[in-house]
């Protein structure tokens, strides 16, 4: 069993290709992350205006992304786009993919955090001579981010396993890497040492997550 | 031809789409299907594990977190593609359905126990004590007392946690599951068009949208009031 699933051999010549993989995953998730973030502060902030005409369709754009699968938007933008003539490469697909699936998210979950702000701060702030912008910015933005840090915590875990859609559209990071690796060698350790490799890198995430939702719960 | 009709002859193409309808229509059926064993399957699973978890035996609740925190760490893909082309080398040969079903639900187990279980233990101790001190039994305290309380709580992060997942089952194309993204991809290849593509993205939109928004309402329903 160990030898079809963990061999040291098959691990050694593997490991190469697997630590490019790596490599390519922690460079796409630090792309990814603050890209989708940047999404999600810009659509909260427009939320924050609280006007009908902007909060209603911003809220079917949040929905609309919520509701469609990941990897066929990324599959739409990667297949569909060379039609209109517009051919993007994988690594872009993903990029704006992302961009707009987990601006979505990070979005919907700052909206939150800034609904949960009491709205005496900004009057409070606005008061003091701060600009609209000034006062989102350092009195807001602030304590918004620090009561959904633990949702937003999770959300990036999530986009950074997200980022094994990427080897759909061969983007070599770790399960596309694994995967050439598997059909080099005809054997499943190269998938297993990439599946031990995800786990070592996010378990320690998940179990700070657990503590964090259980204190938020429990505090309650 | 303008260049609005080479636009929608190109992307919506109303010959191509009606060619294909049925397949995207079979694809459809597969992913309801898929969805809903998916969804069965992992939250009565999960379900289990918490309760069982509530028993306080410690060498299974090591078990259980590293069970669950395996599945929570892990990117759905991964476990699809190791279940689909991993087994086949002990012997067992999943089709690319099983493999899907398997792995999503495995992963809807995992956080559907670790949201049951926030439920279970956010459930005050003097909730426990009064319920015994009545003379309820420990399993009639968890079902009547506990556990109503505890599923008010976790329904607004479950039924986000769960729509995330099931629409991982678009994940199946990758092994070869026939349902909407993959017959999809194959109608555009067959058809050189992409209008089957945009059939199918439109067909997940219909199946998830309403979801999505009923989710929205149940939220603010079974939302704290602080």
């Amino acid at each position: 069993m160990i030898e079809t699933f963990l061999n040291l051999e098959i691990i050694q010549a593997a490991w190469p290709i697997v630590l490019a993989g790596l490599r390519n995953t922690v460079l796409l998730s630090l792309l990814v992350v603050p890209l989708g973030l940047l999404g999600g502060l810009i659509l909260a902030l427009m939320a924050s205006a609280k006007h009908p005409a902007i909060r209603y369709p911003l809220m079917a754009w949040v929905d609309f992304f919520r509701a469609f699968p990941p990897l066929v938007l990324l599959i739409l933008l990667f297949a569909g786009l060379p039609f209109a003539g517009l051919e993007l490469g994988g690594f872009v697909c993903v990029a704006v993919a992302f961009f707009l699936n987990t601006g979505a998210y990070y979005g919907e979950i700052l909206r939150a955090g800034i609904d949960s702000v009491p709205a005496g701060q900004l009057e409070a702030a606005r008061s003091t001579g701060l600009s609209r912008l000034q006062a989102m910015a350092y009195v807001v933005l602030p304590q918004a981010v620090r009561n959904v840090l633990p949702d937003l915590l999770s959300n990036t875990l999530e986009v950074v396993k997200l980022t094994s859609l990427g080897s759909v559209v061969a983007v070599p990071e770790l399960l596309y890497q694994a995967r050439q690796a598997q059909s080099l060698t005809y054997s499943p350790t190269p998938i297993v040492v990439a599946a031990l490799i995800y786990f070592a890198m996010l378990w320690p995430v998940v179990r700070l997550l657990s503590r964090l939702e259980n204190r938020a719960l429990a505090g309650r | 031809m303008s260049r609005w009709e080479q636009f929608t002859d190109t992307f919506f193409n109303g010959r191509v789409m009606a060619k294909y309808l049925p397949d995207i229509l079979s694809g459809v059926v597969v992913t309801i299907e898929l969805a809903v064993l998916v969804v069965v399957t992992g939250i009565a699973a999960g379900l289990v594990l918490a309760l069982l978890r509530s028993l306080g035996v410690r060498p299974l609740n090591w078990l259980i977190i590293g069970v669950v925190d395996l599945f929570r760490s892990l990117p759905p893909l991964v476990v699809i593609v190791l279940i689909y082309f991993g087994l086949p080398s002990a012997g067992l040969s999943p089709s690319g359905f099983v493999a899907t079903w398997l792995s999503l639900a495995l992963v809807q187990m995992a956080f559907s126990e670790e949201i049951f279980w926030a439920g279970i233990t956010s459930v005050a101790r003097g909730q426990w004590e009064a319920a015994r001190s009545t003379g309820l039994s420990f399993g009639q305290t968890l079902m009547s007392v506990v556990l109503p309380q505890a599923v008010r709580l976790t329904i607004p992060p479950l039924t986000n946690r769960t729509i995330a997942i099931t629409k991982g089952t678009a994940l199946g194309t990758v092994v070869a599951v026939t349902e909407i993204l993959g017959q999809a991809s194959s109608a555009m290849s067959n058809s050189y068009n992409p209008s089957p593509l945009m059939l199918g993205a439109a067909a997940y939109l219909v199946l998830f949208f309403p979801v999505v928004v009923a989710a929205r309402w149940v939220e603010t329903k079974f939302a704290w009031k602080r």
